[in-house]
């Protein structure tokens, strides 16, 4: 093991932004394995994407120290820049250009030499399956393409560690899909990837790390499953023909939250069989009535809630 | 900071990908080559034998307007292209997303607007090219030998340069592209404000301070002793003095705004 891949690819201390008296990021730490994908997840204006434009060194933080493959964001801004690639949120593509021209445009801006470029971007083409469309301009791309164009570009240059913001937001189900594999074949290749995502699935499929951030804290950080068993998460919603078995279910439960319209009831679960089974023998043992049933797993509003939210009483785990 | 010999590779790069943006959006440059073509042919032909017999000379009328009236359509031409389309160009550039990736990128942050003040100086010299094309298709004779037409090319690129600079600038400093093509408008008046059209002497005394102080009544009289092959003076070395004071200005004011943050959104 070579010294590079023994320190952490992203290190930060105590990082901090403010955009006029609204604090973004209120010092927040983390470190970023060599090699790993590190899923930082949250609502909109969690302060994700300025957590991505500050380590990318498009803005400048207020304090922190900050270091991206060993360098110093501050002290070093060129070398960061020589070690990572960026693909944004909104597509960083010239669109009067072709998908290729815009692949050339990077090698020569990587200083990559004329024949090197062009074995690159046809590398580039082939892998993101847009060989096709490579002599047309980017207004009769779709939004899949576009975006692998984008990550492709990013790619050129061949860097070791990746930002990913929001990779696959907008995406349809097949594309995203191909988003995800694509990521699992640059981490295979040894790549650092550093993503954001409001998915808790996403980041579940393709994340070593999760860091939760909310209000610009990170109120949460382990392996996908230490954030699980974190959070307690999924309920099960129980629906009764008429009050009176609402009523009995409720004290049998003792508490759970009511929806008197509905006449349903929701009790938290694991969401588990055995939280199911657990929940269906206290109704048998005490001969209550369910018109129906449904079982909801943790989802990212469960997670905050979880998190962040204040918690009740009602809302005790079985 | 890149090291130099990049940011010369770099800045070719970008006038590269600013020269395909030229062809494949080829309307903007009909429209800046076209505008001065035009107005020469309005001025010669519309208001040149009233303005002509204005001048005072012996024969007067159109011939001697049209040769009265070069010098200040070149100038307009330098304006309206090199003053409007880097502005226009910048700002679209400046909305796209491409323009945070050069940011993240390991590349000359002169290059990039670099790029687009070579690409303007070109197409700002194609449009000079045709402009002249059409003056001596309609009858301009100029008196001016080698040397003059070498000097007078000269100085209308380094107007160009300087133009251009101010007018990366002023797209920089526009929050949207339509902010950045009304803005270089009141560059476009200053060559009118002058001795392009007629002489500073017959206008009102106010203006005329103004019209004999400006920078481009010094670049069109130099012009037009150049083009007459006469000699040029004093004027030509104010002129040049103007162009660098503006390419100076242009340059660190656009610098400044490019190294500044980008509005997070």
């Amino acid at each position: 093991m070579t010294p590079t891949e023994a320190r952490p690819a992203i290190a930060v201390n105590g990082l901090r932004k403010s955009f006029g008296n609204h604090a973004v990021l209120d010092g927040i730490d983390f470190a970023v394995p060599a090699g790993a994908v590190f899923a930082l997840l949250g609502p909109n204006g969690a302060g994700k994407t300025t957590t991505i434009q500050i380590l990318s060194t498009l803005i400048a933080a207020d304090s922190g120290d900050v270091r991206v493959a060993g360098h110093s964001l501050i002290r070093e801004p060129e070398l960061v820049r020589a070690a990572i690639g960026v693909t944004g949120q909104f597509s960083a593509v010239d669109n009067l250009l072709t998908g290729e021209e815009n692949l050339m445009l990077m090698a020569d801006l990587r200083h990559l030499g004329k024949r090197e470029g062009r074995q690159r971007t046809a590398e580039l083409l082939e892998r993101f399956e847009l060989v096709e469309a490579a002599k047309k301009r980017l207004s009769t791309y779709s939004g899949g393409m576009r975006r692998r164009l984008d990550l492709a570009m990013t790619l050129v240059g061949d860097p070791r560690i990746i930002f990913l913001d929001e990779p696959t937001a907008g995406l349809d189900p097949r594309s995203r899909r191909t988003m995800w594999r694509i990521v699992r074949d640059l981490v295979a290749d040894g790549v650092t990837i550093f993503l954001t995502t409001q998915y808790l699935e996403e980041a579940d499929k393709l994340a070593d790390r999760i860091a939760v951030l909310d209000g610009g804290r990170l109120v949460a950080e382990g392996t996908p499953s230490e954030l699980k068993r974190m959070i307690p998460g999924g309920h099960i919603v129980l629906r009764f023909a008429d009050t009176a078995n609402l009523e009995r279910a409720t004290s049998a439960f003792g508490g759970g939250v009511r929806d008197e319209d509905g006449l349903s009831l929701l009790v938290p679960s694991e969401g588990g069989i055995e939280s199911l089974r657990v929940v269906l023998d206290r109704l048998d043992a005490e001969s209550i009535e369910v018109h129906g049933l449904s079982v909801h797993t943790p989802d990212l509003d469960d997670v905050f809630l979880a998190i962040t939210g204040p918690r009740t009483e009602e809302q005790e785990v079985l | 900071m890149v090291a130099p010999r990049y940011a010369l590779r770099d800045s070719g790069t970008m006038l590269g990908r600013q020269l395909r943006h030229m062809l494949r959006y080829p309307s903007l440059t009909m429209l800046l080559v076209g505008m001065p073509v035009v107005f020469l042919l309005l001025f010669v032909y519309v208001f040149g034998e009233t303005l002509g017999a204005g001048l005072g000379g012996v024969p007067g009328g159109r011939a001697e307007y049209l040769a009265y009236v070069i010098p200040g359509m070149l100038a307009v031409t330098v304006v309206a292209c090199s003053g409007s389309a880097p502005a226009i160009l910048v700002a679209m550039d400046m909305t796209e997303g491409i323009a945070a990736r050069f940011r993240t990128m390991s590349i000359s942050r002169f290059a990039v607007l670099a790029g687009h003040v070579l690409a303007s100086l070109i197409q700002t010299m194609i449009a000079i090219g045709v402009v002249l094309g059409v003056a001596l298709l309609i009858g301009y004779r100029p008196a001016a030998d080698f040397a003059q037409w070498m000097a007078a090319i000269a100085l209308i690129a380094l107007v160009a340069f300087a133009i251009t600079w101010l007018s990366v600038a002023l797209g920089l400093v526009s929050d949207s592209v339509e902010t950045a093509s009304n803005l270089p408008m009141i560059l476009m008046l200053l060559p009118l404000l002058g001795s392009g059209f007629v002489p500073a002497q017959s206008l009102p005394v106010g203006l005329r301070w103004f019209a004999e102080n400006q920078p481009f009544t010094a670049i069109i009289e130099t012009l037009r002793a150049l083009l007459a092959g006469t000699s040029v003076g004093q004027t030509g070395l104010i002129s040049v003095a103007w162009c660098v004071v503006i390419a100076l200005a242009g340059y660190m004011w656009a610098r400044k705004l490019y190294e500044r943050e980008p509005v997070a959104k």
